[in-house]
């Protein structure tokens, strides 16, 4: 889906239009727990553009939460580690650092929205002034000032008598009105990304869609970014420009959504593909579960992760950790991730023939 | 296809206060096929769950009945009626965290139901849950654990060789997958469609995912706020539903294809679905409707049969004055 693109805090000197406006590289994180140290994200690397939608899908422990917790600073140190990496938001780098720097990024030009909106907000407070707190911290506003914002918020956010229900807590909403009234926190501020991470998860399909209809609203009105964790793929066609693929801690294939519905490069989408009903009329291919279960990130494989779950794998995969192959994709735009899959199947040396993986060339990682 | 079971009129409303009911289930009528799938969908508060748990007796009817192979079920269950009709009917619970007792090992669990209601020796029970834990994708020595010690589609798939070790006839799943990843989630659906293969299993699949629905089931039933909207045949009710709010349903559910989905206007409706307490006259879904009229706000349609749709073993029902 390509969208118009307003970028609301213009662009820093010297950085092009193509320039990310946040660029994690080789992220690290491990966790110490009494079984030893999980290594729940093991060297992830991408780029969030403005004015565009980045879902990161994969499932429950490849570490897609924890990859946006840490550019959030929300990993709790202890038990939580980031031993390597750094996330540059426009020549800031804001991984790992609770201080200033960080603090007048964090909740102002990135805001978060969480998966249960139930457990996220302070059932103390009333909604009005939660969303008012967060104008007070980054803004300097009065309270005054900025419980009469949060009405302004709530209303962007379609909620129906904004004034009535800003003095209400939190019981009082339903939770695709929680939802709503997160959103309306986290754009307090018109923050240049959004992070979504499962937003819609505990939701009903109805609400799921207002939700997101809600989403593409705001990102056209104010060119925001949004990460958008899930796992529904339905979900990610909808909603995303690029995709990021995770399995046991890495990035095993990322592209444009067409690239990854359309082209899928790692045995892993295809996989994910596989195991869900497609809504085709004709015929109803039965169902390819993934079979075995995600390696244990306490001692993570040599190789490739998901090599006793491929049906392709080789002799290789078990050996040694696969490289990021560059895919060529056809519609060649200024703005695509470009599509890469970390697959021996791409190397040049590769003989075996798998007709829905396509082999184009093959680079060395990086 | 003979009725296994057939729901006629259920009511359940649990009170909540002087004067204040919730109309959890509002006099619908079902009925389920033998080696039939039945899909149950709709939102959560639409009362899909309180319908399988008071059609198996775990929630006291409050009027209605349930004939299980033409013969009624007692309206209110008794210890014993457990005991009798346990074996032939059972079910899968939404939430494996909370449906599996944690001070029970894996064994224990899965075995109680032959231990209660069979006269099988010690031995023979262990044989039983083993071949039955490695049916659905677990290892035998996993008998000695305790819940605590499985991810949540293990216990998923703990609950379901519980509910299956009886060789039941019937079985209510209730959102038996919402809770796992994708890729267990088609192991779960193929494991069930191979049981009922195999046992000749009759289930009533509740759940909210419509594509995973259309694929699991034969027929498809939607409700909304305690009452039947529309039944069909699933891919019928799926690709030309007819009910405004069927519309509605189908119309919010994302499909993993970009290129529909950026086809796709969107058809998201507002508003929620109402409270289930004091329910106003008329049809249910009268205020949030596309397609409201007048007579929508004062009387209830009820189901009737479209008898221009040509299947004839799997009728189509829609409650809807649109209709009639």
């Amino acid at each position: 889906m390509r969208r118009c693109v307003i970028v609301n805090n213009p662009p820093i000197q010297g950085q092009g239009p193509e320039q990310p406006i946040l660029s994690v590289k080789d992220l690290a994180v491990e966790f110490d727990t009494y079984g030893g140290t999980v290594q729940a994200v093991r060297g992830v690397s991408f780029d969030v553009h403005a004015g565009q939608t980045l879902a990161i899908v994969g499932e429950s422990g490849c570490g897609k939460s924890v990859t946006v917790q840490s550019i959030m600073g929300l990993i709790p140190m202890p038990p939580g580690r980031i031993t390597s990496g750094s996330a540059i938001y426009r020549d800031t780098d804001i991984l790992g650092r609770k201080t200033i720097n960080g603090q007048d990024i964090r909740g102002d030009q990135i805001g978060m929205i969480f998966q249960d909106p139930m457990t996220s907000l302070n059932p103390t407070m009333n909604i009005g002034s939660q969303i008012a707190e967060t104008l007070t911290v980054h803004r300097g506003h009065s309270k005054k000032q900025a419980f009469a914002r949060a009405i302004e918020l709530l209303e962007m956010s379609k909620i129906p008598e904004p004034e009535k229900r800003a003095k209400q807590y939190p019981f009082e909403f339903s939770g695709g009105m929680l939802q709503r009234a997160m959103i309306a926190m986290t754009i307090a501020c018109e923050p240049a990304i959004l992070i979504a991470d499962e937003p819609t998860t505990a939701l009903d399909v109805t609400i799921q869609a207002q939700i997101l209809d809600l989403m593409v609203d705001l990102q056209q009105q104010n060119g925001m970014s949004i990460i958008l964790i899930t796992h529904d793929l339905g979900v990610v066609a909808r909603m995303a420009d690029h995709v990021l693929v995770m399995y046991a801690g890495q990035i095993v294939e990322q592209g444009s959504v067409d690239d990854i519905f359309y082209r899928s490069g790692h045995p892993y989408t295809l996989g994910l593909r596989a195991a869900m009903p497609t809504n085709a009329k004709e015929g109803n291919s039965a169902l390819t579960p993934i079979d075995g279960s995600p390696p244990d990130l306490f001692q993570p494989p040599q190789g490739c992760g998901y090599c006793p779950r491929c049906p392709h794998a080789m002799q290789i995969c078990q050996d040694q950790l696969p490289t990021l192959h560059e895919l060529a994709s056809p519609t060649d735009d200024a703005n695509t991730l470009g599509h890469a899959a970390r697959c021996w199947l791409h190397h040049e040396a590769n003989t075996q023939t798998v007709e829905a993986i396509h082999r184009v060339h093959s680079v060395p990682n990086g | 296809m003979a009725d296994l079971v057939r729901v006629n009129n259920l009511v359940k409303y649990f009170d909540i206060g002087p004067g204040e009911k919730v109309h959890a289930v509002d006099d619908v009528s079902l009925s389920i096929g033998e080696r039939e799938i039945v899909g149950l969908v709709g939102e959560s508060g639409s009362g899909k769950s309180t319908f399988g748990k008071t059609l198996l007796g775990l929630h006291v009817k409050t009027s209605g009945q349930v004939l299980y192979k033409g013969e009624a079920l007692p309206n209110k269950y008794k210890p014993n009626d457990f005991r009798m009709y346990a074996p032939h009917m059972q079910m899968i619970f939404q939430d494996p965290y909370s449906s599996l007792n944690p001070r029970m090992t894996i064994g224990e669990i899965v075995g109680e139901g032959l231990k209660l209601h069979s006269n099988l020796s010690q031995v023979v029970i262990r044989e039983r849950v083993i071949d039955w834990l490695q049916q659905v994708g677990l290892q035998a020595d996993h008998i000695s654990r305790y819940p605590h010690a499985f991810s949540g589609g293990q216990l998923q798939r703990i609950g379901i060789a519980r509910a299956l070790i009886l060789e039941p006839e019937f079985v209510v799943c209730d959102e038996p997958i919402s809770a796992l990843d994708v890729s267990v989630q088609a192991q779960v659906v193929n494991l069930l469609d191979d049981l009922k293969n195999r046992l000749g299993l009759t289930l009533l699949f509740i759940a909210h995912d419509l594509s995973m629905v259309r694929y699991v089931s034969d027929r498809m039933a939607v409700m909304y706020l305690g009452s039947l909207v529309e039944v069909g045949a699933a891919d019928d009710v799926f690709f030309d539903p007819k009910h405004p709010y069927t519309k509605v349903l189908i119309g919010s559910n994302p499909e993993p294809d970009p290129i529909s989905e950026r086809k796709r206007k969107s058809t998201t409706i507002q508003g929620e679905i109402p409270s289930p307490v004091n329910i106003p006259d008329g049809c249910r879904f009268a205020n949030r409707c596309p397609e409201v009229m007048d007579i929508c706000r004062h009387k209830t349609p009820i189901l009737i049969s479209l008898t221009n749709l040509a299947n004839e073993q799997k009728p189509r029902q829609v409650a809807c004055h649109l209709f009639t």
